[in-house]
């Protein structure tokens, strides 16, 4: 079966996390309300509902929260990625993401080890954020 | 705040549960007439004293679901609910028994749980690219299709995985704590005949043996997909003094939501079960000390892990040694997962939390035969659902 990778569908509300990973910027939003970082992109602040959230740009550096290596596919068409390095960063910021470890064999996974950023161009219009040792 | 332990749980039903089913294929409505009839009867009770229901979704309709299923069996409820709570959904259908029939409107609940195969389609359709994608939603606008799937972060593995490995990193991770866990649990189910492990316990070198399927959750650690179902009948107190057997009350309760996808949890290691239970606990006026037998979610030896400590039965970062300073088989000193647990009895889909509030009923009424635990008349039952997403917590007491 061929099965084409699912990628984002980037909306209104979260195109320019996405506009800026194609430009190697990552931008997440602050909330002008309450003062905190807001990961995944909303309309509204998750700590105060405030809609004050401003776009801003960051290091996209952070630290490896957890991960795992998935050894059988978690759907098929990541079959050839086999064990997927499946990891959540926490950003310098405090906010986490879901991500995938590149450039890193699995005996060199540490919890805790610093990551930056690794712009992935998967498509002309989608890069993904993995994450490499840095 | 809560129940005053005026709704009990008066009788249950239970298929066996088969990794490989030849019996007869039913629908999903047709399972629930099955699971009614047996519940009933085993309570003592008619079609006609029923005025309540809670189901999850069925296979035959989407939308609509509590009024297909009234429409099928032939009876006029008062209370319908539909429980979204995945594995979490049994308990949170007790509860809401229970507490329809505290407020008086209604005073029998069947609350079933069906989950054997249904008949193959005639004109199947075509494949459903959402399958691949199983529990998390790839739906336009979901944030799992935008932020989770494209990395591959998906279905439960390797969710409960990313835990475990925090886990690790916090508390340190013993792999042969997790082993004995399913070697005490399989040695339950080996004497569960409604158990797909029946007659077959395990040991912690094939545990440990086991493959590898997203680190550090090996195969045995991670629950069977077979075919069950179950369904226990909750009656007033006033009912339940003409049933047949001892009524188990539902004395407290607790259910707590705060993520669907586990990267976002302020505190991975910090499980809603904690706050579910800490309800429950307070509103039976009951301490951890007080329970008899722990019937606790186990879709994953993590989540049994998690929920000791999260629930207050040992200290957070102590529950390893707990498992291994405990015998937790039905004659143990902390007996646990009587029936076997899922990792014991194989998980029938959202049917599986059922499997641990139908065994909290039968050791309390006294049922349970082989695996009986003596005096028991105070039992935790916890349910998880989604990826440690809800959870909730029963309190069971003899009456």
């Amino acid at each position: 079966m061929d099965l084409v990778k699912p990628i984002p569908r980037p909306s209104g509300t979260t195109r320019p996390f996405w506009d800026g990973l194609n430009e190697r910027k990552v931008q997440i939003q602050r909330c002008d309300g309450c003062d905190s970082w807001v990961f995944y992109p909303r309309t509204r602040c998750p700590s105060c509902l405030s809609d004050l959230l401003i776009w801003r740009e960051v290091s996209g550096q952070g630290v490896l929260y957890t991960y795992t290596l998935a050894r059988q596919p978690t759907a098929p068409h990541f079959a050839d990625e086999t064990p997927q390095q499946l990891a959540v960063v926490e950003l310098d910021e405090g906010v986490r993401m879901t991500s995938t470890l590149v450039n890193v064999e699995p005996s060199g996974i540490v919890i805790g080890m610093r990551l930056q950023p690794y712009f992935d161009q998967v498509t002309e219009a989608v890069t993904l954020l993995r994450y490499q040792p840095g | 705040m809560g129940l005053r332990g005026q709704a009990a749980i008066v009788g249950f039903a239970e298929f066996k549960h088969e990794r490989k089913y030849n019996g007869p294929r039913l629908f999903t409505i047709e399972q629930w007439s099955e699971l009614t009839a047996m519940a009933l009867d085993d309570a003592g009770l008619q079609l006609a004293d029923v005025n309540g229901i809670a189901c999850t979704d069925i296979r035959e309709s989407a939308m609509f679901a509590p009024a297909t299923i009234v429409e099928y069996l032939g009876q006029p409820v008062n209370f319908a609910e539909r429980i979204d709570l995945g594995g979490a959904s049994s308990v949170g259908m007790v509860w809401r028994a229970a507490a329809a029939i505290e407020l008086g409107i209604a005073d029998v609940v069947v609350c079933a749980t069906p989950a054997l195969p249904i008949p193959s389609n005639p004109e199947p359709r075509a494949i459903d690219p959402r399958r691949f994608f199983q529990s998390s939603s790839n739906e336009w606008g979901s944030p799992q299709a935008e932020f989770e799937i494209p990395y591959g972060n998906l279905a439960q593995n390797c969710g409960y995985a990313m835990i475990a490995q925090r886990y690790g990193a916090q508390y340190g991770y013993n792999e042969e704590a997790m082993a004995k866990l399913v070697v005490d649990q399989r040695q339950n189910g080996a004497l569960n005949p409604l158990a797909a492990f029946y007659g077959k316990p395990t040991t912690a070198e094939e545990v440990l043996a086991s493959k590898m399927i997203a680190d550090p959750l090996r195969m045995l650690e991670i629950v069977m997909p077979v075919a069950g179902g179950g369904a226990v009948v909750v009656a007033s107190c006033e009912v339940a003094e003409r049933c047949r057997h001892r009524p188990v009350r539902i004395t407290g309760f607790g259910e707590h939501l705060a993520i669907k996808t586990p990267t976002y949890a302020k505190d991975m290691c910090d499980t809603p079960v904690g706050p579910a239970s800490r309800q429950a606990f307070t509103m039976a006026g009951l301490e951890p000390g007080d329970i008899n037998a722990a019937e606790i979610y186990d879709c994953y030896t993590i989540t049994v892990l998690m929920t000791l400590e999260d629930a207050g039965f040992c200290a957070k970062g102590e529950g390893q040694r707990f498992i291994m300073d405990s015998g937790m088989t039905h004659d143990g000193n902390f007996p646990l997962n009587t029936h076997g647990g899922q990792l014991g009895m194989g998980q029938a889909g959202a049917a599986g939390g059922m499997t641990q509030v139908v065994e909290a009923a039968r050791q309390i009424m006294g049922r349970a035969e082989d695996r009986q635990v003596s005096a028991c008349d105070n039992v935790y039952v916890s349910g998880t659902g989604g990826i440690m997403s809800e959870q909730a917590a029963l309190i069971l007491q003899g009456g």
